[in-house]
């Protein structure tokens, strides 16, 4: 069946089997490999995107489901050329090591900020309760996140 | 990989639109929403529908509203949006307490209430909520709708009254006060035991409790995962009825729970500890909810 999705901002129309998920159509119909595949089995959420600007585990998302919604990968946090200031804050304080949950971490912190622009450690932790890291122990990441947090603002300064 | 088998895949425009595909496609067809559950299953390949009648894009199923007299849950209603819906925690903050162990935030973003309820796992714990608060169902057919006590949703083990025609779209739960104390005080909370965050329960128990005075007037007790008839500990209930609504009663209310219920040993832990939990769990919910009808807490921990 054709679908189209608005991926980043970019209308993508494709013919896709209904039984197709969400993150292979990212990654490989699309090519978008940020977004990473994981578990399989909505545990991890290493696979985390926003479908019309929720976040959810693609990978118990049909493609057919995202017919006519948008779509936003980490591919689609740089805005103009500059990080977001997720991506500055995982950089900074050092949110990763292998980066595998990274995307998953980053999509779901963005959303978070979007929505509680000022999160406890706690709130950030209960935020990212359905997601794994196997390398951090987590607290790099709710560093990051509380970074970001405090640097949205002066994000787009020189 | 886990890959579906092949499957067909429609996109209903209306309840009524929907209820003409699912006669359409007769009962190998399943309803989509959130796919929470059922896309895993698909892809274990322990479902193999034949067609999936996407019902994602029916906003008049999702909806939580207060109105003459009752509560009404959509059953399109994604976990997230009942549990962000404050008159719905302050009336039941059973809901609210069983939302926050219910997967985990992103998994609750897209799972529905009704895609929960229909999926009728025995540990699921939404079951055991409504069960405790004696909702009833809303189901829709070709022949128009049907209600249903929540206690009688489900036939067994995946297997609820919703015929393959059909489609389950509103929960409902009154607001009744009962007795003269026309406050209508009344309090609830949901307890569960779970090995890792967001998991199905090893036990889990919901407790609904509306006082006159110092007296139970009405119980509502709910089980999930241990074996309970209808997800209800109905004789923990029957003997609450007319009790003071004392620790004593919560003690031994938990321990008809735990004596009526069939807990069975699987992966997630062995029989005698979930009857230990049956009562353990009932006690504490039942407290909590009593403290709650009495303005004594509002959170919990």
């Amino acid at each position: 069946m054709q679908i189209t999705v608005y991926v980043n901002g970019a209308t993508c129309t494709a013919t896709v089997e209904p039984r197709l998920l969400l993150i292979h159509f990212l990654r490989d119909d699309l090519r978008l490999t940020g977004s990473h595949w994981g578990c399989d089995t909505s545990n991890c959420g290493a696979c985390v995107v926003w479908l019309d600007d929720t976040p959810v585990k693609s990978c118990t998302v049909l493609a057919v489901m995202a017919d006519g919604r948008r779509v936003l990968t980490v591919e689609g946090l740089e805005q103009r050329g500059r990080l977001d200031p997720v991506q500055e804050g995982f950089a900074r304080c050092h949110g990763l090591q292998c980066g595998f949950c990274t995307p998953g971490m980053m999509m779901t912190a963005r959303w978070l900020l979007d929505h509680h622009p000022d999160p406890s450690p706690q709130e950030i932790r209960e935020a990212i309760s359905g997601q794994i890291c196997r390398c951090t122990g987590y607290e790099n990441i709710v560093r990051s996140i509380v970074w970001a947090g405090q640097h949205e603002a002066g994000a787009h300064d020189a | 990989m886990q890959v579906p088998a092949q499957v067909e895949y429609e996109r209903a425009a209306s309840v009524e639109h929907a209820l003409d595909l699912l006669a359409r496609y007769g009962p190998e067809a399943r309803v989509l929403a959130g796919g929470h559950s059922l896309i895993p299953m698909m892809k274990l390949r322990l479902a193999q529908p034949e067609t999936l009648i996407d019902i994602n894009g029916l906003s008049e199923l999702s909806y939580v509203r207060l109105a003459a007299g009752e509560l009404l849950i959509g059953a399109l209603t994604r976990h997230a949006e009942l549990l962000a819906c404050a008159p719905a925690g302050e009336h039941f903050a059973i809901l609210h307490d069983a939302e926050r162990v219910i997967a985990d935030p992103i998994v609750r973003n897209w799972g529905t209430i009704g895609g929960s309820l229909c999926q009728a796992d025995p540990s699921e714990d939404l079951s055991a909520a409504f069960a405790a608060l004696k909702a009833t169902m809303v189901i829709r057919g070709p022949g128009g709708s049907r209600t249903i006590p929540a206690r009688d949703f489900h036939t067994g083990p995946y297997e609820t009254v919703v015929a393959p025609g059909e489609i389950l779209t509103e929960v409902r739960i009154s607001l009744r006060t009962v007795g003269q104390d026309q406050a209508g005080r009344k309090g609830s909370a949901y307890e569960k035991v779970g090995r890792r965050v967001g998991d199905w329960p090893v036990g889990a128990a919901g407790a609904a409790l509306w006082l006159a005075g110092g007296t139970v007037a009405e119980a509502g007790i709910g089980l999930s995962a241990l074996g309970a008839r209808n997800f209800a500990a109905a004789e923990a209930e029957e003997f609450l009825l007319g009790a003071p609504a004392t620790e004593e009663s919560f003690r031994r209310a938990g321990e008809i729970a735990a004596e009526h219920c069939r807990p069975v040993a699987d992966q997630r832990g062995p029989a005698d500890y979930k009857r230990h939990l049956a009562c353990e769990l009932t006690t504490r919910a039942l407290r909590t909810a009593a403290r709650r009808a009495a303005g004594l807490a509002r959170e919990i921990l």
